[in-house]
């Protein structure tokens, strides 16, 4: 038996989807670093755990954020971050 | 030998009345992203400070363009008013908020870097200097003084509804002071990359790029000039 597909708002998509990149951003790090890209991402969503559902230019603002901490990170330059 | 007059004892006789003002300040905090920016009143005493909003006088960095009062100014060169209404100071309009007062420009930069800034020739590059006659020189005058601070992009509507593909009056003066350039060999090629319906065409003239400018400037003109020599080509 299949449930039936979660519906999900714009922003909510927006937010799952910048998630993953970060996810596909890390993948191009080097091996042994990337656990601590992991748990770095993890961290600076779960950061904002308690944001309101309905709190939409907060939660607009820490997208636009985390777009660009994306894009710095994402340099090949950097290698590896500390927890 | 005599000692030298006290001369601002006689100033000292009378203690000048206390005149404050109210100065009332946008804040927000993005280490609390889920509190809402507020207006923040400060006293000030108007004996004991500047006459500027910002004590520094120069005008020359662009770093404190900001709201002040309705129109966009920067905080150095912008007088304050000495009245009894609260001055009302804003981050530049239609910006996302850093901090407080501090807007994200990294758009308007980027938009810069896209016109690309710099003297480009055809010609092998010269031994020694590029010369330039003085009249040529004189075009750049009204042009070359601008500092990037934002306050004429941040003003125009046109901008705050197409930022993301209007390059605004700020960008586009420069484009105009790199095509008039006589040193510069780019110009047909600088207008063709504008040949599009918004990169210069969202200008609809409404000239507060002008009105707004703290240096006196006029983009609006510079812009103008684009477009006369587009259709001319």
């Amino acid at each position: 038996m299949s449930t039936a597909p979660v519906r999900r708002s714009g922003l909510q998509r927006d937010i799952l989807n910048l998630y993953r990149e970060c996810f596909r951003a890390a993948k191009l790090k080097p091996e042994a670093n990337r656990p601590h890209f992991h748990a770095f991402i993890r961290m600076q969503f779960r950061k904002h755990s308690d944001v309101k559902q309905r709190d939409f230019s907060t939660i607009e603002y820490l997208l636009r954020t985390g777009k660009r901490q994306l894009k710095v990170y994402s340099a090949p330059s950097i290698e590896d971050v500390t927890v | 030998m005599k000692a030298p007059v006290a001369i601002a004892r006689t100033f000292a006789t009378e203690a000048p009345a206390k005149k404050t003002k109210t100065f009332q300040i946008y804040r927000w905090n993005p280490d609390q992203p889920a509190e809402k920016p507020k207006l923040q009143s400060y006293e000030v005493d108007m004996n004991n400070c500047g006459p500027m909003v910002l004590d520094a006088r120069e005008g020359i960095c662009g770093s404190c363009a900001m709201n002040i009062g309705g129109s966009n100014t920067l905080a150095c060169i912008c007088k304050i008013e000495v009245d009894n209404k609260p001055t009302k100071i804003y981050p530049l309009p239609h910006t996302y908020v850093i901090k407080d007062l501090v807007p994200d420009l990294t758009e308007f930069y980027a938009q810069y870097k896209s016109i690309e800034p710099f003297l480009k020739q055809k010609t092998p590059e010269p031994e020694r200097e590029n010369l330039q006659t003085i009249e040529d020189r004189k075009k750049l005058d009204g042009l070359y003084e601008c500092i990037l601070c934002a306050c004429c992009s941040t003003s125009c509507p046109s901008y705050w509804w197409n930022s993301d593909q209007y390059l605004g009056p700020a960008v586009l003066m420069q484009a105009y002071r790199w095509m008039i350039d006589s040193r510069d060999q780019f110009g047909p090629e600088r207008r063709q990359a504008l040949q599009n319906p918004f990169s210069l065409y969202r200008c609809h003239t409404i000239m507060n790029c002008a009105k707004t400018c703290p240096k006196g400037l006029n983009p609006g003109l510079a812009i103008a000039q684009i477009k006369k020599e587009m259709a001319l080509e």
